[in-house]
Parts: structure tokens; sequence; C-alpha cells
């Protein structure tokens, strides 16, 4: 583990969309008039041929993307969480959704560490949306390691993906021979007290947490859940068994996102008490990235909190 | 176009309203006005113009067709009943639950159907899609879009439009079925989108204005627009809602209501005579 390399998985995304440029000739990306921001301006470098910038209409991408997957293309669109999930959600629900196209949705710029932009860029609904679109896959990668790895496999799968990046730089926590796969959890540390399961750049966080409830005594499992659709329900059922409570963390609203599919799956088939750290029905607002976090409650301490409430709440 | 040619595709555009009916009637449900306004282009595209294979319907150099306006599936199914992609016997399963006809097209559960569709207002991007696809690989292939007349209020038509001008996608050919109509009344009682011509005319599209029921007008304006190697086309189709049924000609009521027994007799009756009458004059 190494706490010097600082990324953002939106370059991580950049950058492995023109690596995967060079052997999958079929990939085509397509960009909404943010590509320096998104990064997909990168592969537009590489292959100028293979990147169209449809302007400022995402919902015109996200059919122009369908068609071109009908026609044999792994199609990449990118756009700001906020245009791709919230503008679009109907083009990506019916035109790429319903015939389950090849259309990976490469969205940058979710959640509130956005910053300085403020509310009306800082989506934390898109988990909610994509969620409730049938055979849509989610994938909220940590970390560069992660977000590279994401991408690889999205481009891979048959069918839709919805990737989530970030635009925060963050910690790097995985190691190079890093293996991901669609739909299979990570557990990052053992522990019988209580299950911390994060996604995104609250993994870092949720590993903070982990540590300061050792310092108090307390044994925290962690699990990164990069995949939030299909969940990995084993991973849960194995937490509730082995721990008995769990404290999801996400930077989500707390309405759908990750906190919801883990407390849906375990009030049908492993009932233990489900706590959720996220934003709590708010809109965001201008700020640091990193200090928004803080004053969302999307840090440790809200998480350490958080388990020791879960702990109490076991029978 | 010869006599004989046009009076074969008169025939089949009979048949093809008549499979129509017998879907929507069955049904008790659907969209009938549109499905009819549109029947004699969609026709003429599958039995005169359109690359495609019933046997191999997803064969990768056929020419694609995406049914923008999505609610006049009965119009589509009936043609790629005719001709041949599935039985013409399953018109009446239409919105049944099991069947492949599904109240809106579905690609996956149609044969001959390139394009899931029904929400209005995104099938030119998808269109659009798929002729840029054909671009980038030296496709030959075209790509036809049939919009509604009240679809294209929809925004998202004209960032399609302004695409396919901008990028000069020339292999794409969108039909649009200018009958005047859509559920709440009139265009210009709704909200007008005309002038409609000059509006593609300013996105870089190409304008061909033809009677949509008329198949010497059809078939020129195909044919021209396969010859244009510059900008997409735009065929602006002057079409009446429910043609070839009296009573539901014109009139906007007839969008999205089945008929009663005893209307789709009479419906069946007029279609019939005119099948009729043109199949004495090919003896
Ligand atoms: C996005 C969307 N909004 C509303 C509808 C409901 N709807 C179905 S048909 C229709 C009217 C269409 O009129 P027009 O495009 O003129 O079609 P036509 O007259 O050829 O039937 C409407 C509003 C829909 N299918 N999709
Ligand atoms: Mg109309």
């Amino acid at each position: 583990m190494s706490n010097l390399v600082k990324i953002a998985t939106r370059d991580a995304y950049g950058q492995a969309l023109v690596e995967l440029g060079k052997t999958n000739k079929n990939l085509i990306v397509l960009d909404a008039d943010l590509s320096a921001a998104t990064k997909t301006g990168m592969f537009k470098e590489a292959f100028p041929e293979r990147f169209f910038n449809v302007g400022i209409a995402e919902c015109n991408m996200m059919c122009i993307a369908a068609g071109l997957a009908t026609s044999g293309h792994t199609v990449f669109a990118s756009s700001f969480a906020m245009f791709a999930a919230g503008r679009a959600f109907e083009q990506v629900r019916n035109s790429i959704g319903y015939p389950h196209l090849n259309v990976k949705i490469g969205a940058t710029h979710a959640g509130v560490s956005v910053g300085e932009d403020g509310a009306s860029h800082q989506c934390c609904e898109d988990i909610a949306l994509m969620r409730t679109i049938p055979g849509m896959v989610i994938l909220n990668p940590a970390d560069d390691v992660e977000a590279r790895a994401a991408v690889f496999a999205a481009a891979k799968h048959e069918g839709p993906v919805y990737l989530r990046f970030g635009r925060l730089a963050v910690e790097r926590i995985n190691d190079e021979n890093y293996e991901f796969e669609i739909g299979k959890a990570v557990t990052l540390k053992e522990g019988k007290d209580v299950t911390l399961i994060a996604t995104g750049l609250m993994v870092g966080r949720t590993l903070e947490a982990a540590k300061l409830l050792e310092n108090e005594g307390i044994n925290a499992k962690v699990i990164n859940m990069h995949t939030i659709k299909p969940l990995d329900k084993e991973a849960v059922l194995n937490a509730v068994k082995e721990t008995g409570a769990i404290v999801t963390a996400e930077e989500h609203s707390v309405i759908g996102g990750l906190g919801s599919a883990v407390a849906e799956f375990a009030t049908q088939e492993a009932p233990a008490p489900v706590l959720k750290v996220g934003v709590e029905d708010v809109f965001g607002r201008s700020g640091p990235g990193a200090d928004l976090l803080d004053l969302f409650g999307l840090n440790a301490e809200n998480i350490v909190d958080k388990a020791k409430k879960a702990i109490d709440l076991k029978g | 176009m010869d006599i004989e040619e046009r009076r074969n595709l008169q025939i089949m555009a009979c048949k093809v309203r008549l499979g129509i009916l017998e879907a929507v009637y069955n049904a008790k449900s659907g969209h009938p006005g549109g499905s009819l306004s549109v029947a004699d282009i969609i026709t003429y595209l599958y039995f005169n113009q359109m690359k495609v294979d019933p046997e191999n319907p997803k064969w990768e150099e056929r020419d694609r067709l995406v049914l923008s306006k999505g609610h006049v599936a009965p119009a589509l199914y009936s043609v790629l009943a005719h001709k041949g992609f599935f039985e013409v016997e399953l018109l009446k399963s239409l919105r049944k639950v099991d069947s492949i006809l599904q109240g809106h097209p579905s690609m996956h559960l149609t044969p001959g159907v390139d394009m899931s569709t029904g929400s209005l207002g995104q099938g030119l991007s998808v269109a659009a899609g798929m002729a840029l696809a054909a671009k980038l690989k030296g496709a030959s292939y075209k790509t036809y879009a049939i919009l509604g007349d009240g679809e294209i209020q929809e925004g998202q038509i004209w960032e399609a439009a302004m695409f396919a001008g901008a990028k000069g996608l020339d292999s794409l050919i969108a039909v649009l079925d200018n009958n005047d109509l859509q559920i709440d009344g009139s265009l210009e009682e709704v909200n007008s989108p005309y002038p409609i011509a000059e509006k593609f005319v300013a996105f870089g599209w190409h304008l061909i204005e033809i009677d949509a029921h008329d198949f010497d007008q059809i078939d020129s304006a195909f044919k021209a627009a396969a010859n244009n190697t510059d900008k997409p086309t735009l065929i602006l189709a002057k079409s009446v809602k429910g043609k070839g049924v009296s009573f539901m000609e014109d009139n906007y009521k007839w969008h999205g209501t089945a008929p009663n027994a005893e209307q789709y007799e009479q419906a069946v009756a007029e279609v019939r005579d005119v099948l009729s009458s043109l199949e004495v004059e090919n003896e």
C-alpha cells in the first residue's frame, strides 16, 4: 500500500481509454463538450478519428452511442455524472438499457467532491437512478488502479455499464497486481465486530476508520464494493454471518445508493443492522472538495460513530 | 416506376393496411392513424428500396430502419410480416402477453426490428449513430429514420439534426410523416413546429418534399436521397392520418383508438374494395 500516489479516477479513466484504444479498434469515445474535464480528451489526442464531440447535447449523445453500438462498436460516452445519469436518464433507460446495448457511460465529477462548482454539479443521485435500470452494471472505483481495471472490465463486458469517476485526486490503495472482477467485492481487512462496506473514494476513508476503531479495540472488517450492481450478495451475507452489523459508506445520497442496495438485500436474506454513511438527503454546496466531504459527514469519524452504533444495535 | 410495379406496391400497401387494422382490432388498442399515414412509405421501403434479408434479419450489410415514432409499430410489423420476417398470422397477437409483437418495437423480440423505440425524440439520434458507424466502417448500408411531425417538438430531434448535418452523415435518410396531427389535435393548435423544411435546410440537410401516398413521388424521392453524397436527407412527406379508412382520415381522434367490431368491418371493407379493383386491373 502506497500513500504517496494521488490521482483522480477521471485521469485514470482517460489514460485507460487510450491504452484500450490501442488494442480495441472497435472502441469509439463520445463526449459532450467536457472532454478536457472528463479526460476523454486524451483519447481524442491519440485517436482523433474515433472520437466524436456531439456538443452540449447529452441526450443526443446517449442515443448516438446506442446507434453505434447496434453496429458492433464498443462505445464510451462521457459527461459529468449529473448530465450523463440525470439529464439523459430516460435516453439511457430506453435506448441503452432496454435494448441492452454495449454502451459504457463514463460519468465523471460524481459526488460533492466536485467542489467549487457547487450543488448544480454535485450529483449524488446517479447510482440511485442507474440501479433501477435492469441489466445495468454500476462500477464505482476507489482509486486510479481500480479505475483503470474497471474500464478494461467494462469494455469486455457485453451490455451497458455505468462507470462513476471523481474529480478529486485520491490516494492509491491498490497495488499493481490488483485483480478486478465485476460483481466481486474485495475484502481489504478481516474483522469480527462490524463490517464496513465502502465504495469509490470512501474506501480510503473507511480504511482510516478501521484503524481508528482498532485503536479503540473494535475489530472491523472492510470491504470494497466497487460494483454496486450486480451487488456481491455473498460478500454481504458473509459479512452479516461473521460480524452481525454493517456500516456502508459512499459519496452519494443515502437514498438509493450502495447503502440502500446492501440494506435491501440484508433485510430480506440476512437481517442485521445496516447503518449508512452518505449524503443525508441534502444538496451540496461550493467549497474545496475535500472540505465538503467532511462537512457532509463523509469521513472516518462519522464511519467510526456509525460503526459503534451498529455494534450497539446487534441483538 | 412502371405501371405494374406501382400497382404491385399499391396492392401490397392494401395488404399492409389490412394487417394494421387486424392487429389493432385484435389488440383492442394501438395507433391506427399514424400507422395508416406512413403505411405506403414503409411498404415502399421494405419492398422496393431497402437491402434486407428476412432469412437473416441481423445481416451486417442490411439497410437499417429506426421507427422513431414507435407507436406506429403495427405498420412496421405488418410490412415485416408480409415481407416474410415472421408469419402474417402473428399480427393478431399484437400487444398480448408472450407475443413477439410488443406495443412499441423491441429489437430483441421481433425479427427485422433494428432498434427498440417508443419514447419519442430519440430515434433520429440512434439513426445518426448507425449512419456514423457505416461511415467509420466504409459500409454501404443506408439508415432510415421515420419521424412523426408532432415528434419533432422534442428538442433532441434538433440536437440530432445538428449533429447529422455537421458531420455530413450522407447515408442517413429521415422521413417526416407530415400528417399535421398529434394526440391533442393539429400541430398548429398544439405547438406549431412550422416551417419544417427551412429548419432542416438550415441544419445542413437536403430536403425533398413529396406526397406520402404517391408511389411515383416516393420512388423518385428515395432514389434521389440514395444518391446524395454530402449531407443527410429529409423527405418531408405530406400525408393523411388514417389514410385508406374514410372515417379515420384526418381525424386526430383515431390517433390511438382501436375500432370496434362494426368499425373494423367497415374499415376492412373499404380497403378490400381498393385491393380487389387493383387486383382486377392487374389481371
Ligand atoms: C417522449 C414521449 N412523450 C410522449 C409520448 C406519447 N405520445 C405517443 S404518440 C404521441 C403523438 C405523436 O404525434 P406524431 O409525432 O405527429 O405522430 P403521428 O401523427 O404520426 O402518429 C405522443 C405525444 C411518447 N410516446 N413519447
Ligand atoms: Mg402527426
